[in-house]
């Protein structure tokens, strides 16, 4: 894609940055939603972490090659991270289709798909201060959970949330994209739904799974990259020099995903029909 | 050149019909049925015509939204489809629908961001704003959240947002649907200091025929999505024959004097103090004078042809 350097360009930076910072007060501006999604998050939390100290003790205290606080930890971060890459409930840009008023998108200077992952980025980043923090608080609070032992895991972290950000939002575009062939996209939803509790690692560390599935859904799909994938980086699992795979995966899927993206948005543009007078 | 030049532009719409009991047959229908336009830079176009007669359908063609089905469009020089983002940098739009603010951010950062969308020299922006917010009285709720404005606020909003980046062509669409008089008189005068100053073309939609009165020289009437009309009011007024018409009341009944050539009588009142002439031709005042030499004539009004009547006459022309 010759448009990689035009994207990364100063003036576009800026356009980003501050489509990011409306992402980022626009969120903010519903504080009591974000105060209830955080206490959820927090009361599953505890009854998730139950689970999982049970299974590791049937266990004999490690399971899947994860150790009780590692499972614990996967459980608070993974409820804070929710949050962050928003596994569920994204239909703006479908309910835009359905409307019509995808059209305003389609009336500015900047290319959709960079304008809607700018303000995904600058939720993301709301959602890390608030949704991400409580619960994470709670957790330490309450559980011995396993903190980082090289200084590195927390950039690293932070990189690898936001590349799960970036693989979640191009799925999430992807679905509703699908709005503008099937005008009703309900179906669609409860397929990514099945799909992002199962396989991204939300109900169970996808390690549990046999070998050969892990290699499939790592490799093939970009759903362990959403969640999976920055629980493993925090709670070191493996080497240093696993963190590094794991890192690196996402990062293709992240670069895939968004071109995924822009092509099928061209091709979405072509049969546009919109809405409505 | 034309800022916009359209040639035999069309747009189907494929849609099911009930076919029986089960079958749906498919249907395509002509929304723009070959509309051939020349604008040139810095005319004031009064697009209009009945429901569903293909206005919205052109102007999104027209912005890059939707593909034609047939024909060619230029606007900037440009292909609206294909050099979309490029153009949107030079028109700026405004669908009455639909919004192009930011929901839940105050109107103020809205045109913040619209300022680094865009790209616009943050001076360049500030003076616009400061236009728009003088003319069109934006002071009062420019922190509130635009979900929260009323229709009117929040369209002077929107044209607001449309003109920051100091568009070459400026698209309207029903701008003053559902404003109440004042706001209707602020964004008309608004949208004809802009005409008069030049540098903006304006295609403008609406079933106000009085915004079209008040702004457009030129006035393109379509029906059916085909041009039935492209000329000034005044042709359309020749067209069908429109006449100004001289009300006169008067102190005894009508008694049948002779009028100036041109006039005619088209109504008395029942008592025959108030008849109503039509102009065809000559003055009010030749009219006047005569009447005044019957000794009496006591009041007089004239009335220019009305703008409603003609348009309706038009739409219900067979197409
Ligand atoms: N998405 C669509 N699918 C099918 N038909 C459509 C669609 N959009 C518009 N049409 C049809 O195209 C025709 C023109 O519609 P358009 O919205 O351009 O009318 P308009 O002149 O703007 O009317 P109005 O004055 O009511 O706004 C109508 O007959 C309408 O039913
Ligand atoms: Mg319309």
């Amino acid at each position: 894609m010759g448009t990689v350097s035009t994207v990364l360009s100063p003036p576009a930076l800026r356009t980003g940055m501050a489509l990011a910072g409306a992402g980022f007060r626009r969120w903010a501006t519903y504080r009591q939603a974000m105060l209830a999604g955080a206490f959820t998050n927090t009361v599953f939390g505890f009854l998730r972490t139950s689970v999982m100290l049970a299974v590791a003790a049937g266990a004999g205290g490690v399971a899947a090659g994860y150790r009780g606080p590692q499972l614990a930890t996967y459980v608070w971060v993974g409820q804070g991270l929710l949050a962050v890459v928003q596994l569920w409930g994204w239909t703006e840009l479908s309910d835009r289709v359905r409307t019509g008023d995808v059209q305003s998108d389609l009336l500015r200077p900047v290319h959709p798909v960079l304008s809607y992952l700018a303000a995904d980025l600058g939720r993301a980043a709301f959602a890390l201060c608030s949704r991400f923090v409580l619960p994470m608080v709670v957790g330490l609070i309450a559980f011995d959970l396993y903190l980082p032992h090289r200084p590195a895991t927390y950039p690293l972290f932070l990189l690898s949330m936001l590349f799960a950000t970036v693989v979640s939002f191009g799925v999430r575009y992807l679905v509703n994209l699908t709005a503008f062939w099937l005008l009703d996209i309900r179906g669609v939803i409860m397929a990514w739904l099945l799909c992002s509790n199962a396989l991204t690692g939300m109900y169970f560390p996808i390690a549990f799974l046999p070998g050969w599935a892990q290699a499939v859904l790592w490799y093939a799909t970009p759903f362990p990259s959403i969640l999976q994938a920055p629980v493993d980086v925090v709670v070191e699992r493996g080497t240093a020099g696993h963190q590094a795979t794991v890192l690196a995966v996402q990062g293709c899927w992240a670069a895939v995903m968004l071109a995924a993206a822009v092509v099928v948005q061209r091709r979405a543009e072509r049969r546009l029909v919109v809405q409505g007078g | 050149m034309p800022l916009i030049e359209t040639t035999g532009l069309r747009k189907e719409f494929t849609v099911r019909r009930k076919a029986g009991r089960f079958r749906r047959r498919r249907h395509a229908v002509a929304a723009v049925d070959g509309i051939d336009l020349a604008v040139e830079r810095g005319e004031m176009l009064g697009y209009i015509g009945p429901n569903g007669a293909g206005k919205s359908t052109t102007l999104k063609m027209l912005t890059g939204v939707l593909s034609p089905s047939g024909g060619e469009a230029r606007v900037c020089g440009l292909r609206p489809v294909a050099q979309r983002t490029r153009l949107a940098r030079r028109i700026g739009v405004v669908f009455g629908q639909r919004s192009q603010l930011w929901w839940d951010l105050p109107l103020r950062e809205s045109f913040r961001l619209l300022r680094y969308v865009y790209r616009v020299p943050s001076a360049e922006h500030a003076a616009r704003l400061a236009e728009c917010r003088r003319l069109l009285d934006l002071d009062e709720f420019l922190d509130t959240p635009v979900r929260q404005l009323s229709l009117g606020q929040r369209m002077r909003g929107e044209i607001t947002a449309a003109l920051l980046h100091g568009p070459e062509v400026l698209f309207l669409d029903e701008p003053t649907i559902g404003l109440d008089v004042v706001s209707k008189q602020a964004v008309r005068s608004f949208l004809a200091d802009l005409g008069a100053a030049g540098d903006t073309t304006l295609v403008l939609t609406t079933h106000d025929l009085a915004d079209i009165e008040k702004l457009c020289r030129r006035l393109v009437v379509i029906d059916h999505g085909r041009v039935v009309h492209d000329g000034s009011l005044a042709e359309l007024h020749a067209r069908y024959d429109s006449r100004r018409r001289v009300v006169v009341d008067l102190d005894a009944p009508w008694d049948g004097t002779p009028v100036p050539a041109g006039a005619t009588v088209e109504t008395v009142a029942a008592d025959g103090f108030r008849v109503t002439f039509g102009l065809a031709g000559g003055t009010a005042g030749d009219l006047v004078a005569a009447l005044a030499g019957t000794g009496s004539l006591r009041d007089v009004s004239v009335l220019e042809p009305d703008i409603e009547e003609v348009v309706a006459r038009l739409y219900a022309e067979p197409a």
